[in-house]
């Protein structure tokens, strides 16, 4: 395939095409003195950082291009929704390259771009926790390679040996004689070095990292506190159209018609697009037209049978298969249900944990723009690559001649990755319109209405105890939906589906229990609805942490022992999982008395191949819920940036705890009953406590930062909640328990 | 219709029913002000109304008549009104989709009340960021209102101004 010239000429129509609008105009005077404090804060970012990379642009190699005024441009495959994964890309590469900090930029590899090099940027794909633990190795040879041919240049320039070189944030200098040069002077050069053999290739090791490790300010701040950064949402090209769309309102309806008759006339419509058998579009002038000619079409569905399925049939649905008999084991360790028959004391417990949807703050869009026969489509993604083969399979139009240029996303989630529905239907729309770039925005409604929601799921818990109180058996089994019917049904194997028990595994490195119990046995009763669910920041660690870690709590308490020293006991051949629950249970101060009033709880867990402990300290008055501390303690192996991991753990907790108290999603008519966040309200400042951290790093492996700890702190302020009351809490949200937070 | 924003009359031919979001959004071409819900619970799209904060989302744009509004592009120049020298300095945003209405409702906090209290911004900020930037918000806030220092700040999450890279 031969890319050079056609892709060069696509790439800089789309460059020409990406107009930021937004200038700074009209000051105003806010009666507030300048801060002296805050005087080192860089004001401006000129450079996007998200600048797509170019094609046949000179460049050291696939991961970093400098020019001779300095400037080191790194490369970066993976998507930033603001988890700062980009500015960790960025140092990891900046630590071996030993380029100045100061001088770095980021460009964004295009899918297509990436195809074309044989993806030579490898993945794409930023879900799971991945963005820096899957690709820290290749990124960081890649740099450290790139520094070897640059030292390469300058020996050949100055006809020395390379061992006589040193290089110090991109200065190079020849030992012996003191003669200086740059990396902008001989990166020219460097490009036309052969790459060195990778098994000279030796990466620093973490424990001496001076760029990676520290608490380094993401590179791409500036421009989002004053609206000029430009999210998908915002596109603005020329002569572009918008479109609004909508789905049948139960899952698996069918569109039947609609009467476009009466929009047609209605102020920029432009037209009426079917874009499958259950969604319509319509197309304006502006986005505000489109959906407001939507909202007026009169539209006839065939709603089908899932229309007469309602929540309580859901739930019921669960109930029964916690009770269900069959092959559904996963885990089996001698036999857990005749031993915990036989203990001395049996504890059992039934929870609930519902359906969640993502509510990304930046709605689902995209924008396409078909010209002859190529394709381009600016997308906020979580996966290239998987835009790029939507694009394509949508269109018709081969892989090699379509191009997406990722966009920061206002939130991933989990919902811009593997369900690339929105860059389909904008495929779908654009075709209608052929040269015509099409945004296509669902409203709020819309995207709450059809979502890929956080599986509903509920699990029976059986623990034996012996006189001593020491547990002898463990038997866990789950009902719920899952992720792979929906999403990847080839990854159920015989009618089993390891995922959804994440958490539960025997072993690593993504999910492995923490517990070493005599005896267990693990199931999983696949309890598929017509909603459809999808992965959701944490994924099945969200329930299954609270069914553990609440679980374990009701166990202590039968066995008349302290919660953190009844795990301890049975943690001692997993010295990760036990190092950040003692990690947090001394920052906690666990040991010591509280105040009168305030009630602790803890939990551990682990998700993502990171270890995550937390203690929450509550305060409960008339069934309102206080929660005044959260303590947690990260073990992700090695932290790239420390600042911006801290971020990611607050961040966990204002979406943890969301979960167990907001409302949650419920079906009614066989739809989604929750139109905005009026229904389903998010989470606010004011409800949000104080976070503390402490990370451990064991520097031993690679885990991931954004979803680890969201599963801990759920079941650790149930935990404390139950200490508080007197009760076991296993409903959630809360409400279902008779609870709210203050 | 004319628009009077961020001290410029903008003539626009809209529909009197037209939300000020999308006037603004599509009509002005001034996208910072965002679109989060529509129903003005989210608060993404704050914007300020002869210098009080409102949700442009839930107001025809015919209601607006000549009031001066001010959006978020014009918040100050260069960046550098004191709550967006907190919340660059100290990395409040994360994915920044809402963050042009947290500074918007931020700053028009400080302006009515220069020293807010913890309980102050409670009730001051109720917009909704999904990320979950609170517990930087409120240090931002506090930082811009110069009630606590920077530095201190940054301690409490083990950093200083020079290990900010």
């Amino acid at each position: 395939m031969t890319f050079n010239k056609k892709n060069s000429e696509l790439d800089n129509a789309s460059r020409r095409d990406f107009i930021i609008k937004g200038t700074l105009a009209g000051g105003l005077i806010i009666g507030i003195g300048a801060v002296p404090d805050l005087a080192f804060a860089q004001a401006t970012a000129p450079h996007d950082h998200n600048s797509p990379t170019k094609y046949g642009e000179a460049e050291v190699n696939a991961w970093v291009s400098i020019t001779p005024d300095e400037t080191v441009f790194i490369r970066i495959a993976r998507s930033e929704m603001g988890q700062g994964t980009r500015t960790g890309l960025a140092q990891l590469v900046t630590e071996e390259l030993e380029c100045n900090w100061k001088n770095v930029k980021t460009q964004s590899a295009t899918p297509g771009h990436s195809l074309a090099r044989k993806r030579v940027w490898g993945e794409h794909g930023t879900g799971g926790s991945r963005g820096i633990r899957i690709s820290e190795d290749y990124v960081r040879r890649g740099a450290a390679a790139a520094r070897m041919m640059l030292l390469e240049a300058a020996a050949q320039q100055w006809k020395v040996p390379v061992s006589e070189l040193k290089v110090e944030k991109g200065v190079i200098t020849h030992l012996p004689t003191g003669r200086k040069t740059t990396y902008g002077q001989v990166a020219e050069l460097a490009s036309t070095l052969n790459p060195p053999d990778p098994k000279s290739i030796t990466l620093r090791n973490p424990r001496d990292w001076k760029v990676a490790g520290q608490p380094y300010a993401r590179i791409d701040t500036a421009n989002k506190v004053n609206g000029t950064k430009v999210y998908g949402i915002d596109l603005q090209l020329p002569g572009m159209l918008c479109a609004s769309v909508k789905s049948c309102p139960v899952f698996g309806g069918k569109l039947v018609s609609y009467d476009e008759a009466k929009i047609k006339n209605m102020r920029g419509v432009k037209g009426v697009v079917k874009i499958n058998d259950s969604t319509v579009a319509v197309v304006a002038d502006t986005w505000w037209h489109a959906n407001t000619a939507l909202n007026a079409m009169p539209i006839v569905w065939d709603e089908g049978k899932g229309a007469s399925t309602s929540q309580a049939g859901i739930d019921k649905m669960l109930r029964d298969g916690l009770n269900e008999q069959g092959d559904f084991w996963q885990r089996k360790v001698g036999d857990a249900p005749a031993v915990i028959n036989e203990s001395a004391k049996k504890v059992e417990a039934v929870y609930y944990t519902p359906y969640r949807a993502h509510v990304t703050m930046e709605p689902m869009n995209a924008t396409v723009q078909i010209k002859g026969d190529r394709a381009i489509a600016w997308v906020p993604t979580q996966n290239g690559e998987g835009s790029h083969a939507a694009l394509s399979e949508a269109t018709g139009i081969p892989l090699g001649n379509c191009e997406i240029f990722k966009l920061d996303s206002g939130c991933g989630l989990g919902r811009r990755g593997s369900t690339q529905d929105f860059t389909t239907f904008a495929a779908k729309v654009a075709q209608q319109f052929p040269g015509i770039p099409v945004k296509v925005v669902w409203s709020r409604e819309e995207d709450l209405t059809h979502d890929y929601y956080h599986p509903i799921a509920m699990a029976k818990m059986t623990a034996g105890l012996d006189a001593a109180g020491n547990c002898t058996g463990m038997h866990i089994k789950v009902a719920g939906q899952s992720i792979n019917a929906t999403l990847a049904p080839a990854a159920i194997k015989n009618g089993k589906d390891e995922r959804q028990l994440q958490g539960f595994y025997e072993n690593g490195p993504d999910a492995q229990l923490g517990y070493t119990f005599p005896t267990l046995l693990t199931e999983y009763v696949m309890k598929n609805t017509h909603v459809p669910v999808g992965p959701w920041r944490g994924v099945n660690t969200n329930q299954n942490g609270i069914f553990m870690e609440c679980f374990m709590d009701e166990c202590a308490k039968a066995a008349g022992k302290d919660p953190v020293q009844f795990r301890q006991a049975l943690m001692q051949s997993h010295p990760k999982h036990l190092g950040v629950l003692n990690a947090a249970a001394k920052k906690a101060d666990w040991d010591k008395p509280l105040p009168a009033g305030t009630y602790r709880g803890v939990a551990q867990f682990m998700g993502y191949a990171s270890y995550s402990a937390c203690v929450a300290e509550v305060t409960v008055q008339n069934n309102v819920v206080k929660v005044t501390r959260l303590v947690f303690a990260l073990d992700c192996g090695h932290v790239v940036n420390p600042y911006l991991t801290r971020e990611q753990i607050e961040g966990s907790v204002v979406m943890a705890l969301g979960a167990i108290f907001n409302p949650e999603i419920t079906v009614e008519n066989g739809r989604i009953k929750q139109q905005n966040l009026d229904t389903y309200p998010l989470l606010k400042l004011a409800a949000t406590p104080k976070v503390e951290t402490v990370l451990v790093p064991t520097y031993d492996f690679w885990g991931g930062v954004g979803e680890p700890t969201i599963c801990v702190v759920g079941p650790a302020v149930a935990n404390a909640i139950s200490a508080a009351i007197g009760r076991p809490v296993r409903n959630f949200p809360l409400s279902k328990e008779g609870l709210s937070l203050a | 219709m004319q628009l009077n924003v961020n001290g410029q009359i903008h003539n626009i031919d809209v529909e009197p029913n037209m939300p000020l979001l999308w006037a603004i959004r599509e009509a002005v071409g001034l996208t910072g002000t965002k679109y989060g819900c529509g129903v003005a619970q989210c608060g993404a799209c704050t914007v300020y109304l002869n210098g009080e904060p409102v949700r442009s989302c839930s107001i025809a744009v015919s209601a607006v008549g000549s009031a001066k509004i001010t959006t978020i592009e014009a918040l100050s120049k260069n960046n550098t009104h004191p709550v967006q020298l907190a919340w660059i300095a100290l990395d409040v945003p994360q994915c920044g989709y809402c963050q042009s209405g947290q500074v918007m409702a931020a700053a028009a906090l400080l302006k009515k009340n220069p020293k807010p209290t913890d309980a102050d911004i409670d009730s001051a900020m109720s917009n909704v960021c999904r990320c979950g930037t609170y517990q930087k918000i409120r240090d931002g806030i506090h930082v811009a209102s110069g009630q606590k220092k920077l530095v201190d700040v940054l301690a409490q999450y083990d950093a200083t101004p020079a290990t900010r890279g």
